[in-house]
């Protein structure tokens, strides 16, 4: 699996590139929960544009697991500087992409 | 490459077990031990580790990367170990191997020898490599129907250990693992992700490979070797 330099310079991996609490929630947040997703699933940028809010994730992929799981949220709460509480984890939130950046959403207007 | 092992330096009357060690060994100057990625992410890295010791034998540097008592290939229970103890069977390795630098990936960094100068591949914490597992447990358990919370996991844990992402963990491992703080990396030197040019493939929900990213963190290993032999450049 190559890297995607294009990606790289939108989401960042330093201190100075990560977003602040403040950030906007809306298409930025859609970029960056693709861009990790693409991350972990090993798929590349075009195939991780490409989902839709019905594109199922957590039941649907059987590489995405408990533990791919764990590592994706907490990779989300890095770069978005957000926290995820466990009692927020359900299964509607990580079935679709949709409902994952629904809740992804919502979190970055509530910090 | 090639295929040894090595012996945990044994503790009181217990015996060492024997576990695997993958070098590349042709007794040059620089041999630098390197510290595997912990739990999940040793299995999502280690195609990756290997490589990066492929590149520094093709740039004339020894390597040498041990499995720790309890994971990959080991026969002894993971139950049994700790941070603590592997520190110390570690301490032998460096001996026993002439490691003149530490390369350590991950997690690996809360057991590079403070002895040794060297470098820690996006390290990671006790704590932060602790509350991924946990959250894997949970949301596994509550996909399951289950309801459990880190808390009472870990104040299970702690006393009588725990159950995570398939490994059994014994309560000084859980207990060690809340409190690891990375130490100041006077003598190692950190290398951040953003300087391979990638994502980390330890997030990877499948093993994965970036030869890529393998050559950029042997360069930048090659490089400060050469700083340090050549303080004037």
């Amino acid at each position: 699996m190559s890297s995607n330099p294009d990606v790289q310079d939108t989401v960042g991996f330093n201190e100075s590139t990560k977003p602040s609490a403040a950030r906007a929630p809306g298409h930025d947040t859609e970029a960056l929960l693709k861009t990790v997703l693409a991350d972990v699933l090993g798929i590349a940028a075009q195939a991780a544009d490409a989902l839709e809010a019905d594109s199922g994730l957590f039941g649907h992929l059987p590489e995405l697991d408990s533990m791919a799981v764990a590592g994706l949220l907490t990779e989300i709460e890095d770069r978005l500087g957000i926290v995820i509480e466990d009692d927020e984890v359900d299964g509607e939130m990580l079935e679709t992409f949709g409902g994952l950046l629904a809740f992804v959403d919502a979190k970055v207007v509530e910090s | 490459m090639i295929v040894g092992t090595w012996s945990p330096a044994s503790q009181g009357a217990e015996s060492a077990s024997e576990e695997l060690l993958v070098s590349f060994d042709q007794s040059r100057t620089h041999r630098v031990l390197i510290l595997p990625a912990l739990f999940d992410e040793a299995n999502t890295l280690r195609r990756f580790t290997l490589s990066v010791m492929r590149a520094l034998d093709a740039s004339g540097v020894d390597s040498a990367l041990p499995d720790l008592a309890g994971m990959n290939e080991s026969l002894v229970p993971m139950r049994d170990q700790s941070l603590t103890r592997w520190r110390t069977q570690l301490g032998g390795l460096v001996e026993s191997f002439g490691a003149t630098q530490v390369l350590a990936m991950r997690g690996g960094a809360m057991l590079a020898p403070a002895s040794l100068p060297g470098w820690r591949y996006a390290a990671l914490d006790g704590p932060k490599l602790l509350a991924t597992l946990l959250r894997a447990r949970v949301v596994n358990a509550r996909e399951a129907g289950r309801s459990e919370t880190r808390e009472a996991l870990l104040e299970e844990g702690r006393v009588m250990g725990l159950r995570l992402a398939g490994w059994d963990f014994g309560a000084k491992m859980v207990c060690e693992l809340e409190n690891e703080q990375l130490a100041p990396a006077s003598s190692h030197r950190a290398i951040d992700q953003s300087r391979l040019g990638g994502p980390g493939l330890w997030l990877r929900a499948e093993p994965d490979e970036d030869e890529d990213q393998a050559r950029a963190l042997a360069d930048i290993v090659i490089a400060d070797i050469g700083d340090a032999a050549d303080p004037s450049s």
